[in-house]
């Protein structure tokens, strides 16, 4: 990262409270996008094939853009002088706002395509509400981020369909994979204080109304792949509040490795 | 007199569009970043010239180094004040790119993006067929929508067996 990304160019339109109610919102948008980046990295040079390898690393590229916006422009409003690195790479792990289904970890091909698939059904629809925000700068990032997500979610379904109607074997892994990413599918729509705030002045948007979108994109896709769609159970949450589960620390000893062995170091 | 100032400006903003055509995009030096519909607006005002340009994927790596030569191309002739902003909205789209720049890309070996009224429509939907920019036919294959650049598919043509990039639609 360095110091040109994207920036604002219209002023704000809130101040004081609301104002920190927004910063908090663009880091938990921009945690969701580095987390999922960062596990999709984690393919580079491992993917199953070398087209693989692209589109892996390159929908990880788009999420890091998409973070890259969110964290300078609430570095901005925040006003205290912090970069998109500082927030990057130097906050701990309570800090870090991002839902859970992002950071569970690849297992194997099929894990990283349901949690691709699961997290992208959803951003489309918010991608698409968010463009709308009162806030021209978020709006402004919205539209751009709407047609990548397009792309990957495409991508994820393909992949989704294609194991799932496939041999026996890949059949059951993303039956398995998909089984094991279910309860952590209900934290995307889980509003709080933030949300609401967010959604009264019109700057987000109101999760609950993309269940039913998601929904039909999943059932779409499932019935295609010849799975079978879980029984909503227990859902697991807490990232929206800083409780993570056990992955994100080792996550964060990579992302952050460089940053906390040599503060300030740039390359 | 306000007829003058304005006459002066377009021929200035004339000038500064002129020597953006000769800054190459980083990645596809065949075609310029007005070929590509990156660059947004120019304004000129007195001695201050300010140029916008817009990222054609959130992540694209080429858009730092797009800024860098957009300023040293001013710089070097005559702008030495020259500032280049980045803005987001409203987000870039295929359907910028210029005739020419379609033109430029094809004869370089990429096919260039159908125009939006053929754009994908549905999640799963058809897309339109890409003709292989080497000869011509449209009994083409899609390797992967994800390619060399954030922009680019990898397509290969059955007809002639080559494989080519296909500039996809946004």
């Amino acid at each position: 990262m360095n110091a040109t990304a994207p920036v604002s160019t219209s002023a704000p339109v809130v101040s004081g409270p609301d104002r920190d109610a927004l910063v908090q919102y663009l880091i938990r948008l921009g945690d969701d996008a580095l987390i999922l980046s960062h596990r999709l990295a984690e393919w580079c040079a491992k993917a199953p094939e070398l087209e693989e390898d692209l589109a892996l690393t390159n929908i990880a590229l788009d999420l890091v853009g998409q973070t890259r916006s969110f964290y300078t422009y609430a570095g901005e409003l925040e006003g205290k002088g912090r970069t998109e690195d500082d927030i990057a790479f130097l906050r701990e792990e309570r800090d870090y706002r991002n839902v859970l289904l992002v950071e569970q970890p690849n297992e194997d091909f099929a894990h990283a395509m349901a949690r691709q698939f699961l997290f992208d059904a959803m951003s489309l629809p918010f991608f698409e509400a968010l463009s709308n925000s009162k806030d021209p700068t978020v709006a402004g990032i919205a539209q751009k981020a709407v047609k990548e997500v397009r792309y990957h979610l495409r991508h994820a379904a393909e992949w989704v369909i294609r194991l799932g109607d496939g041999t026996e074997e890949s059949h059951r892994r993303m039956q398995a994979a998909i089984d094991e990413l279910w309860p952590y599918t209900g934290e995307l729509f889980a509003m709080d204080d933030i949300d609401r705030r967010m959604v009264a002045l019109g700057i987000g948007v109101d999760l609950e109304s993309l269940r039913e979108p998601w929904s039909r994109t999943v059932d779409e896709v499932l019935s295609e792949a010849t799975l079978t769609r879980p029984a909503d159970g227990w859902m697991q949450s807490g990232g929206r509040s800083g409780r993570h589960s056990e992955y994100m620390g080792y996550i964060l000893a990579e992302l952050q490795y460089m940053q906390r062995a040599y503060p300030n170091m740039k390359w | 007199m306000s007829d003058v100032t304005s006459i002066a400006r377009s021929r200035s903003e004339k000038a500064v569009w002129d020597i953006l055509t000769h800054v190459p995009d980083p990645e596809i030096p065949a075609v310029s970043v007005v070929d590509l519909g990156i660059v947004r607006e120019v304004r000129v005002g007195g001695d201050a010239v300010e140029v916008v340009i817009t990222p054609t994927y959130s992540g694209c790596p080429a858009t730092d180094v797009i800024a860098r030569d957009v300023a040293a191309a001013l710089h070097k002739n005559g702008y030495p004040d020259a500032r280049v902003t980045t803005s987001l909205s409203p987000a870039w789209t295929t359907d910028w790119i210029t005739d020419e720049g379609r033109e430029k890309l094809r004869a370089f070996g990429i096919a260039p993006p159908p125009r939006m009224e053929r754009r994908i429509k549905s999640l799963l939907g058809e897309e339109p067929p890409v003709a292989c920019p080497r000869c011509g036919s449209t009994d083409t294959k899609k390797v992967s929508n994800f390619g060399s650049t954030p922009c680019k598919a990898h397509f290969t043509c059955n007809a002639c067996l080559e494989p080519f990039d296909h500039f996809k639609c946004l």
